[in-house]
């Protein structure tokens, strides 16, 4: 029994670094356009989406350092676990490109984080629920924004279009593992803490195919889907993120300001 | 041909609104109007050179029910729907507003710097003119 209780405490503690790890490193991602926007406006309301995320973020770290007790705070979460140990998707990883791809990156993320967070506004663990309920006014801005972004350059010039062909080319394979199940996501439904992710497929791709629609692009048929990134197993790209990330607390350990 | 001048918010009517790629290179999306794009000058007070396909919005934002909408600054967008995105991001940031206005910059008309001395200094000497000699109640406030 006591086994039992404590392999449930691992889930939901891998569920909230999960949780944490997504918006941390799109987090992280969109925040590399800081001062390199294509317009200071855009500039900025990328740096505040970056900043909705880092604060998504920090909740969820807050949480699981609590969980995980032993004198772990959000910054040790943050800065001193190593890249197995993370436990986000691929898709948040994926490096900016042109603007066509962060754009897009955004919105299959946000739609995703928009369905997830409404589901986990009811969850049954309070902290999760309350954390998701805040942060779902943030996300609806997100999608609204890449949303008509995306519309944007899709139905915009021939060059625009293209480049958001090209975008959908390079993420669409990272789409698919949102929605297959990690052994924690699925300890989570069973509980009553999360949703069946499985389910929120068909809500996804309904909205993204309305706002591709739009936009004049079109949807790619679900195939082969890149995976791991959930059980720990990145792609190239996170090594390098850590490295900028944590570069200041594993050069200079206990560091503040 | 006479030179008209161009004030702060002015911008020559028939100039371009195409709008620049986001990654920089000089092309149109979706405007729906295709400008004379070789008209400005140095006269488009207030468009810097690489921004000159998104045209100039100007922000007005009411920090609460109640008051006036108050002039905040101006941003580019391609369009309406962006100009209040923007503004939402830069002047709504640190819980300035409740609700945005935003027009176009060329339909503000400004009045001419030159007519300065006509248009206001009449006013100096007609101190009558001020409602300073009334007693406000103190719960009034914003007047």
């Amino acid at each position: 029994m006591q086994g039992k209780f404590n392999k449930l405490k691992d889930h939901l503690l891998t569920y909230v670094l999960h949780l944490a790890d997504n918006a941390l490193i799109i987090g992280h991602r969109d925040s590399e356009w800081c001062g390199h926007g294509p317009v200071l406006e855009q500039d900025i309301a990328i740096t505040n989406i970056s900043l909705d995320h880092i604060g998504q973020a920090r909740n969820f770290y807050q949480y699981a350092a609590l969980l995980k007790g032993n004198g772990a705070t959000e910054d040790s979460l943050a800065y001193l676990r190593y890249e197995r140990d993370f436990r986000n998707c691929l898709l948040a990883e994926q490096p900016n490109g042109d603007w066509a791809q962060t754009i897009l990156r955004q919105f299959f993320f946000s739609t995703y984080q928009w369905l997830l967070y409404s589901e986990l506004s009811h969850s049954r663990d309070e902290q999760i629920a309350a954390i998701s309920n805040k942060a779902l006014k943030e996300v609806t801005y997100h999608l609204r924004w890449s949303s008509e972004w995306v519309i944007r350059l899709g139905d915009g010039t021939e060059e625009s279009h293209t480049r958001m062909l090209n975008a959908i080319s390079e993420l669409w394979p990272y789409t698919g593992e949102l929605f297959i199940p990690a052994d924690y996501e699925s300890a989570a439904h069973q509980e009553g803490i999360g949703p069946d992710i499985k389910l929120l497929k068909g809500l996804w791709e309904n909205k993204v195919r309305e706002v591709f629609d739009e936009a004049g692009l079109p949807v790619p048929p679900s195939g082969y889907s890149q995976s791991g990134g959930k059980q720990g197993l990145h792609s190239e790209y996170m090594g390098y993120i850590l490295a900028e990330l944590q570069y200041l607390q594993r050069t200079y350990p206990q560091n503040q300001w | 041909m006479t030179t008209r001048k161009f004030y702060y918010g002015d911008i020559p009517e028939d100039a371009g609104t195409g709008v620049p790629d986001p990654v920089g290179r000089a092309t149109s999306i979706n405007t729906g109007k295709q400008g004379n794009k070789n008209i400005r000058t140095e006269n488009t007070v207030g468009v810097s050179a690489d921004k000159k396909d998104w045209p100039l919005w100007e922000v007005f934002i009411r920090s609460k029910q109640g008051l006036d909408h108050k002039h905040m600054g101006s941003l580019h967008a391609a369009d309406a729907e962006m100009a209040i995105e923007n503004a939402r991001d830069v002047y709504t940031r640190r819980m300035e507003g409740v609700s945005i206005w935003v027009v176009e910059s060329r339909y503000i008309h400004a009045s001419n710097p030159d007519d300065a001395e006509s248009f206001y200094e009449p006013a100096n000497d007609k101190v009558y003119r001020h409602p300073t000699f009334y007693e406000l109640p103190d719960e009034l406030k914003h007047m």
